[in-house]
């Protein structure tokens, strides 16, 4: 008996340990909310646990009692009991009534988040003051347009910080979705209709994690769905401002410093153009736009930005992501190129 | 001895059973096709898991793993779960409402042979050149997308497989209108029969959009429609709707026959009748009603507005309210009773947190501002195996236990079935409930693998631990099986000594006709009631007669095997100039034996009251 109770005590502990670790990682749990979003839907979360919680204590406790009290001890026939009344009414109310606490902020919420009515407010210039991103997701990579800057560029999206920001996804090829759990809940990107929602990245919370939440595509879409990865990089205002301006101005490709580079820039003009744009315009491109490739944190969406995942990534793209459309679009490329094809996209930088 | 039971060679039984339409044997095959899918639909688990184990795992190939993830979920929803209920169904219901048959036992051998030949046609995808790799949801953007034949492996089987569903749906809400005992009024129909009532009405609404939808996406990818393509004016989320109209309801056909399986086990263990009877199964109802108004909270992401997704928000929060009756309905038929922990009554006990805890997260989801973090992260996985591990596999492996000696004369052991309960029961929490959190941390569902430094790691490391000791839980129970084949240690009408309802009054396995007499049905709990009158068996509501017995028949498969033929024609008429010659001849070869059936008069038998009063155990005239 003692040693059942002593591993009852290791199990409750044990239980508990999964609990507080449970949380996660500040840039991609949905349970360290970093924006308002996520945050209504994290009250909902508690709110909608601490009611399910009463309930599961509410028939544990009765399925205790049962088990317990009423174990098989003699021959006897118990009662027939029919049903009662009374209980019945008191089990059917009173759910209707947690339901209906829970079902009143649910309401109001959906609809909260739904509000993008600011995307339609256009002032003089024909444009938003609210900040608007175009997403267009695409087997296995994320175009990020912004239509007020006037700019255009992939796989790590840059938002201002204590605002919202208001979204148009829409999908070129198969049907995938949009998630920055830190951020708030996930929206589809369909193939054939655009869809609106709006997140807002807390200033704080995004210093937190070095200003960069992790994004997801979270709707099965082929091979690589899991490595359809996006990094989010939450900046103030000001900061976003400073490099929208510094994407705009960069308006014929930048040509390469060093002789490699230079090289490099050669071969990125023959086999690679035609795909990726290294100039913040052309919405829709087939391949991610590559104009800051150099200042963003990763590459490929989840590997780290140095030159030896680059340069792996040149000389094998299917073994990192299988099924991507990148696969035997460029031919083959000697060592030399590769190194220096790697030099020349490592500079693309907009920012020091 | 009668003449009709006689000791038959091995090349007989095998005829017997593919030419079979006795709803006993028919159940026997149900089991044995659904058990043995239920093994590959769970290996197809272990890879999955084994695969998450740890971080950017390479022990299967991103595209496999897909395939992998489709087929587990196809086959445990449409192969293993479905029939193995299927088999309970055959073998309990009409033995409850004192049926000789069901109402049309060639149809219900067509059902068997259909979705049979539909899940070998889907899995031997495997061998021809891949799986269907689009999910079990098959969403048409990346179904249209999916190369080679998997897709259409997936369109064509579930299309087989998919009728003979709905013909079983069909029949057995028949047999329970038509065929019940006198006496045996609907309000006294035991609790397992009315789930098999309302299961069936489900099964008739649900399964035809899933059969349009299906035909779409048929003609879609082999014939040149465009339903799907929105660049001919085509839309992917009209097969969402279709898809998901037909897959929620498909969730309350899986998980009703459970809630039936579970009120017997209750009443049958605690030596009590169901507590609130009436109230169950005006909950049952109103579960399968309210079944068809909530498909939308799979969608709430896809864009459809906050209309849409409050309206079903709180359509789909209404469900509660009849689930939590049912909860404290079985609670209550505890309390006050005498409660023996045989297995089948462990895994009911074990059933009430796992459900509960299955059915709250589901009013989670079912806030749609909450749900957009919750929709397709593992947070969903974890809740949808709570609801259908936690409910309907408990079910079918409470079921097994329960009704094996019903069906085969024999008692599975108990030791046994207690050593896989407490495996499988630790296992599933191990596995699952640690998802709910990794969803919560931010790792999405059908993810092939996953990077260090996302804080997935541990939790996937338990998950994967907990599948295996399911794993061994099921190699346990395959043992049980097999020690008791080979004892053969023959048992009663009621082995569990608290039977209630009208087959534990019967012989174990019932005689071929089920009952000499038509039972008369006083009650509730009719064998009950005559127990507790001090009688052993039912009072008959008839003489002994002569009973008109159907013949067996061979056509049901030539019929199945017909649809299979040409599938292969259909799906290959694109690479092959036999395709179109294929399709003429399987269909010909389907609509030849239906003709063959249709003008061949076939009036069956009759066993004849000289031969009944001969029978071991004479009857009262």
């Amino acid at each position: 008996m003692k040693r059942l109770a002593k591993g009852r005590l290791l199990f409750m502990f044990a239980l508990l340990t999964l609990f507080l670790a449970g949380c996660g990682e500040p840039f991609i749990s949905t349970m360290k909310p970093a924006g308002e979003v996520a945050q209504t839907q994290y009250d909902l979360m508690l709110l909608s646990t601490a009611i399910m919680v009463g309930v599961i204590v509410v028939v544990t406790v009765i399925f205790l009692i049962v088990l317990f009290k009423f174990r098989r001890k003699d021959d006897k026939i118990p009662k027939q009991v029919e049903g009662s009344h009374k209980l019945e009414i008191i089990w059917t109310v009173i759910p209707i009534l947690l339901l209906l606490v829970l079902a009143v902020p649910t309401v109001s919420a959906t609809f909260k988040l739904a509000d993008v009515s600011p995307m339609d407010k256009v002032n003089e210039d024909g444009k938003t003051d609210a900040t608007v991103i175009n997403v267009k997701a695409n087997l296995y990579w994320w175009e990020f347009e912004y239509p007020n800057e006037e700019i255009v560029t992939s796989q790590e999206l840059v938002v201002p910080t204590d605002e919202k920001v208001y979204f148009n996804l829409l999908s070129t090829d198969v049907k995938h979705s949009f998630w920055i759990p830190s951020a708030g809940g996930k929206l589809d990107t369909n193939t054939e209709n655009v869809n609106k929602f709006w997140l807002e990245f807390n200033n704080e919370k995004a210093d937190e994690v070095g200003n960069l939440f992790y994004g997801k595509c979270a709707e099965l879409c082929g091979p690589s769905h899991a490595l359809m990865d996006f990094k989010v990089k939450a900046i103030p205002k000001d900061q976003f401002e400073a490099w929208a301006d510094a994407m705009k101005s960069v308006e014929e490709p930048a040509v390469a410093e060093s002789a490699t580079a230079q090289e490099g820039q050669e071969i990125f003009n023959n086999s690679c153009i035609g795909c990726h744009a290294v100039t913040p315009t052309g919405a829709g491109n087939q391949g991610p736009n590559l104009t800051s490739f150099g200042d963003r944190t990763h590459v490929v969406g989840y590997l780290e930005n140095t030159e030896e995942n680059i340069k792996n990534w040149l000389k094998d793209p299917e073994s990192y992501k299988p099924g991507n459309k990148m696969t035997g679009k460029y031919g083959d490329l000697s060592d030399q190129e590769i190194d220096a094809l790697t030099e020349y996209l490592m500079g693309l930088k907009v920012q020091d | 001895m009668s003449t009709y039971a006689q000791k038959k060679g091995f090349g007989a039984t095998i005829w017997d059973y593919l030419t079979t339409v006795d709803h006993k044997k028919i159940a026997i095959l149900y089991l044995i096709a659904g058990g043995f899918f239920f093994i590959v639909g769970g290996l197809e688990a272990m890879f999955i898991r084994i695969q998450l184990a740890i971080p950017a795992n390479d022990f299967l190939s991103a595209g496999l793993y897909n395939e992998i993830l489709t087929m587990h979920g196809t086959t445990m929803i449409f192969l293993a779960a479905m029939p193995l209920i299927f088999a309970f169904m055959n073998a309990v219901m009409p033995l409850q409402i004192g049926a000789r048959d069901v109402a049309f036992p060639f149809l219900n051998s067509l059902g068997f042979w259909l979705f049979f030949f539909g899940g070998v046609f889907l899995n031997l995808s495997w061998f021809l050149g891949g799986a269907p790799d689009a999910g079990w949801t098959s969403y048409a953007s990346l179904s249209l997308a999916s190369e080679g034949h998997g897709i259409d492996f997936y369109v064509l089987g579930l299309q087989i497989s998919g009728a003979g569903t709905l013909i079983g749906g069909i029949n057995f809400l028949v047999t329970i209108i038509n065929m019940r005992a006198p006496g045996m009024t609907y309000m006294r129909m035991p609790l397992f029969t009315w789930s098999t009532f309302v299961t069936s009405a489900l099964i008739l609404f649900a399964f035809p959009p899933l059969t349009v939808a299906l035909f779409m996406m048929l003609f879609d990818r082999l014939f040149g429609g465009n339903f799907f393509d929105p660049l001919m004016g085509g839309n992917t989320i009209i097969w969402e709707h279709l898809f998901w109209i037909f897959g929620h309801p498909e969730v309350y056909i899986l998980v009703l026959p459970a809630f039936g399986i579970f009120s017997e086990i209750f009443a049958i263990f605690s030596r009590k009748r169901l507590f609130g009877y009436s109230s169950m199964v005006f909950a049952t109802v109103l579960i399968g009603f309210l079944g068809f108004m909530v498909w939308a909270h799979h969608m709430f992401t896809t864009g459809l507005g906050p209309i849409a997704n409050a309206i079903f928000s709180v359509a789909t929060m209404a469900i509660a309210v009849p689930t939590g009756i049912k909860i404290f309905n079985w609670l209550f038929t505890m309390w006050g009773g005498s409660i023996t922990f045989t297995t089948p009554m462990l895994y009911a006990i074990a059933f009430i947190p796992t459900f509960t805890m299955g059915g709250v997260t589901g009013i989670m989801l079912a806030s749609a501002a909450q749900d957009y973090q919750y929709h397709d992260s593992y947070f969903v996985v974890a809740h949808f195996h709570y609801v259908i591990v936690g409910g309907v596999v408990f079910a079918l492996l409470a079921g097994l236990h329960l009704y094996w000696p019903k069906m085969f004369g024999t008692m599975l052991s108990e030791k046994l079935g207690k050593i896989t309960f407490w495996l499988f029961v630790i296992g599933f929490h191990l596995t699952f409930f640690i998802q709910h959190f990794l969803g919560l941390m931010g790792m999405p569902r059908r993810i092939f693998t996953f990077n260090k430094g996302q804080g997935f790691d541990a939790a996937n490391m338990v998950s994967t631990v907990g599948a295996f000791f399911m794993a061994v839980a099921t190699v346990v129970l395959l043992i049980n099986v097999i020690v008791t084949i080979v004892k053969n240690e023959r048992i009663g009408n009621d082995p569990w000594g608290d039977g209630r309802t009208l087959e534990w009054a019967i012989p174990s396995p019932p005689p071929f006709y089920n009952f000499k007499q038509l039972p008369l049905v006083r009650g509730l709990d009719a064998y009950w009631i005559e127990k507790m009158d001090g009688k052993t068996e039912m009072t008959p509501a008839e003489p002994i007669g002569d009973i008109h017995m159907p013949n067996n028949s061979f056509i049901p498969f030539v019929i199945s095997l017909g649809l299979f033929i040409a599938a292969f024609g259909a799906m290959y008429h694109g690479n092959h100039a036999w395709g179109i010659p294929v399709l003429i001849i399987g269909m010909l070869i389907t609509f030849g034996s239906m003709f063959v059936r249709s003008v061949k008069d076939d009036h069956g038998y009759h066993i004849h009251k000289e031969e009944l009063m001969d029978d071991d155990k004479g009857g009262k005239a």
